[in-house]
């Protein structure tokens, strides 16, 4: 094969011009007032610039006060899941240029979590459903020496639900558990169908009852914001309606 | 202030921490301690793979691994723990299997297994398939399966929970680990856990670099609070900068691209590792590679109208392998450069990425006070230890493998420790240093800020402390720490709440690079010779002559109360490799 042509990448490799944007972030400190309000900061960025390098900006530069929670700034670690114009997104995920910095752009802690300051929300009721589904393998019988067998085929059935990495975009996202919180939510159906579709697992019908509660799949309308929301682009939807599926047929 | 009592304390929830957590719950009463949720942890960005000579796909066995470690390591590692590693290595993959870690499969349904740098088939004959892994999603499985495994276990987790101060106490003259300081992010409250083991499994450093791989939260916490406790950090002028990081980003891109059959080429097209490694070529060790970058970048053969990068060329391979093999980094990528990978190459260069220096241990995980005295009760393990495994220069998928052995390891002996032994007493005022550095921090009117120092720190270990380095360039880091560090006295914050005090603990963390960067920069500057990660243009020649030895760095205070580091070195162990010329 010819070696392949090097320019392309060099030409957006100019100076990069900065711009002005607004971002418009929900602000809520109880130490300081009952009431959350919007504050606006003007930054200069660079369009290529990620939503999360605004928000150090402004912490850094401007008001080291403003509060949220990130580490590995690249969309693997799901610290940074916030509502970035109105849509659940991570923002080490979401650059500048792809969201019209041309208008304020509003930052928002992800719904139906309880607010403790700013953008942080209370994870626990989120990783409590989680944990309910039993997330781990379970087996029986003696362990074998070496590996379990499975195939690639066994393997490829599940591996779309093994991306989560419990950011909490899609669930926070979900209209059912914005009015009640009792429902588990799409990120907790994800990681029961990731054990429940693994050929290695025998606890999968425990996990359907688990989920055959009345705050459980038959609550999901179908609305797709999940799906929408997942930074990992996991299918999350289709997961939930293979659950369900699963339930009626007891297969799997 | 709230005072705890566990029998094993564990701080830090990555890989190294939640291996450890599972194997001291079942034996003790256990609490980890982590700054963050686990699954945050930098654990789950490793990519590549997980080495273990399981032979599914060609023949292997553990003793290449030994060698190919040591080799890998430019002979600084210890070769009694390296073989350990290579050994148990096998175990830690199937015992992550039967925990339920999804790995990539054969075709008749083994864990299958890939190339990766430095992993040689037969002392450096070829490539060799040793690396398990699970797409470019490795540590991300391990990760949630460790979790996952936690929460099978009922590991009891405090969240949040950043941990500033290790307590020790003497027990008939031997320092003696007593428990921890933490502090509660959600109130500011702080917390004082006496435990008659702590481990420390808090993971590297990275962030006193400005282009890392690390995430923001890799502030050396652990390493800090031991070092400022009098106790030494081992071999801290080791820190590797991978080859392929995305350009001025220095996201990581997995190895595991060279190891699928990615290419190395710089401005001419030309394949340049050839050069530089004719035998491993683009899969020589990381710090072979990463030297040969900016060899090429230094001599005008780098890419882009500044000539800053080079680039990884995976546009020979099929989409259906990328897609099956590479999904992460190829959406990085198309994410952060607006590039696509089946068509055009991607523009990197050597990203900072890991410590192999840290808290001194021996295999058991137990901590070290000086050359051979343990500190009874207190453990480490993971990138924030330094065993030593990777000595001078880690492979590839030894970390994954490093975390899950010896995190395992010092999860039993701590636990065991526990079982046997009696709570230490907690020293008089046990939470006042941490108060102390809270409420000066809090209080404080200075006009010095905290990004600003961290900027500067950054910019100066990035041009003076990076791939190359000589006593000039080291000098004038030692110099600007100095002032830094003097700085940061005058540092004050914004936010002087206590409700989730992110201002607060930035500036902490600040402190600790600080220290820690101090003690890199003069360690690098006494080791007068070349040696895996460690390259010194002034003595571009390995001397095992004189340096044949680890660097052992203390904390020194003065009577005036200023500090400095104090060096002293420490014999490698050798079993049954003798050094030899490294070439790939």
């Amino acid at each position: 094969m010819a070696t392949p042509v090097l320019d392309k990448a060099e030409a957006g490799a100019t100076a990069s011009p900065y711009i002005t944007v607004t971002f418009r972030i929900r602000r809520f400190n109880p130490e300081l007032s009952e009431d959350a309000v919007w504050e606006d900061f003007r930054i200069e960025i660079d369009p290529k610039e990620r939503v999360l390098d605004g928000l150090h900006k402004i912490k850094w530069d401007l008001d080291g006060s403003l509060t949220f929670r990130r580490s590995c700034a690249h969309g693997i670690c799901g610290s940074d899941a916030m509502r970035i114009n109105g849509k659940n997104r991570l923002a080490c995920k979401t650059l500048i240029k792809d969201i019209n910095p041309e208008k304020p752009i509003t930052v928002e802690p992800i719904k139906g979590l309880t607010v403790l300051k700013d953008l942080v929300v209370d994870m626990e009721p989120f990783f409590q459903a989680y944990r309910d589904v039993m997330p781990f393998l379970i087996t029986s019988g003696n362990e074998p020496t070496r590996e379990r067998l499975q195939s690639p085929e066994d393997r490829e059935r599940f591996d779309d639900t093994t991306k989560c990495i419990l950011c909490a975009a899609c669930t926070s996202s979900c209209p059912v558990f914005w009015n009640d919180g009792q429902y588990f939510g799409p990120a907790a159906i994800v990681n029961a169908h990731r054990f429940i579709f693994d050929s290695r697992d025998e606890a999968g019908e425990q996990r359907l009852e688990i989920l055959n509660d009345r705050d459980g799949v038959w609550r999901c309308r179908t609305t797709f914001n999940c799906t929408d929301a997942c930074p990992r682009g996991i299918e999350v939807t289709k997961a939930i309606q293979e659950v369900k599926r699963a339930l009626i047929t007891r297969r799997f | 202030m709230q005072i705890h009592k566990y029998d094993t304390v564990i701080v830090g929830a990555g890989g190294a921490g939640m291996r450890a957590a599972i194997e001291a719950t079942k034996r003790s009463r256990t609490a980890v301690l982590t700054k963050l949720y686990p699954t945050r942890s930098h654990t789950g960005a490793a990519q590549g793979g997980m080495a273990a000579a399981l032979a599914n796909v060609e023949e292997d066995n553990w003793e290449w691994h030994t060698f190919d470690t040591i080799k890998g390591g430019d002979y600084l590692v210890d070769q009694d723990a390296a073989e350990i590693l290579a050994k148990e290595a096998i175990d830690a993959v199937l015992d992550l299997e039967k925990m339920g870690l999804p790995f990539g499969r054969t075709q008749d349904g083994k864990i299958d297994q890939r190339r990766f740098g430095g992993h040689s088939r037969n002392h450096g004959e070829a490539p060799v398939r040793r690396a398990c892994y699970s797409g470019d999603r490795t540590g991300h499985m391990i990760l949630q399966t460790l979790y996952q495994n936690c929460i099978k276990e009922g590991v009891e987790f405090f969240n949040e929970f950043y941990v500033l101060d290790q307590l020790i106490t003497e027990v008939d003259g031997v320092k003696t680990s007593a428990g921890v300081v933490a502090y509660e992010l959600a109130t500011g409250e702080i917390h004082v856990f006496q435990a008659k083991a702590v481990i420390y499994a808090s993971g590297g450093t990275g962030k006193f670099f400005k282009v890392t791989s690390n995430a923001h939260t890799l502030t050396g916490d652990g390493q800090a609070a031991c070092y400022r406790r009098g106790l030494p950090l081992e071999d801290m002028e080791f820190f590797q900068f991978h080859p392929t990081g995305i350009w001025r980003m220095g996201i990581l891109l997995t190895e595991g691209a060279r190891g699928e059959g990615g290419i190395l080429r710089n401005k001419d097209g030309e394949r340049f590792m050839e050069k530089y490694a004719p035998v491993m070529k683009d899969l020589a060790s990381r710090d072979v590679v990463s030297r040969a970058i900016y060899t090429e970048i230094r001599e005008g053969r780098g890419c882009g109208p500044e000539g800053d990068h080079v680039f990884l060329d995976l546009t020979h391979l099929p989409p259906e392998q990328l897609d099956a093999k590479l999904p992460d980094i190829t959406e990085f990528a198309r994410t952060y450069l607006g590039i696509e990978p089946y068509t055009d190459p991607i523009p990197i260069q050597p990203t900072a990425h890991y410590a192999m220096g840290g808290i001194p241990t021996n295999v058991e995980g137990e901590v070290l006070a000086d050359n051979t005295t343990v500190v009874p009760g207190l453990y480490a393990a993971g990138e924030v230890a330094c065993v030593s495994v990777h000595g001078a220069n880690r492979l590839g998928t030894n970390s994954l493998l490093d975390i899950n052995v010896f995190g395992r390891r010092a999860g039993i002996a701590a636990a065991e420790y526990s079982a046997k032994s009696d709570y230490v007493e907690l020293p008089e005022n046990p939470a006042e240093l941490v108060q102390e550095q809270v409420e000066r921090l809090r209080n404080s009117t200075g006009n010095e800020r905290v990004a600003d120092i961290r900027k500067e720190l950054q910019e100066t270990m990035d041009a003076n402390v990076m791939v190359f380095r000589t006593e000039q360039t080291i000098k004038s880091a030692v110099e600007k720490i100095g002032e830094l560090r003097a700085r940061y006295k005058n540092v004050s914050i914004q936010d002087k709440g206590k409700r989730f005090n992110t201002d607060l603990l930035e500036a902490i963390e600040l402190g600790n690079l600080l220290d820690l960067a101090e003690v890199m920069a003069v360690s690098a500057l006494a080791r007068k010779e070349s040696r895996g990660g460690h390259y010194r243009e002034d003595y571009p020649n390995r001397d095992d002559v004189n340096f044949m030895r680890h660097t052992m760095a203390y904390r020194e205070v003065g009577d005036d109360g200023s500090d400095s580091v104090r060096l002293d070195y420490k014999p490698v162990v050798t079993t049954r490799y003798q050094p030899m010329e490294r070439k790939y």
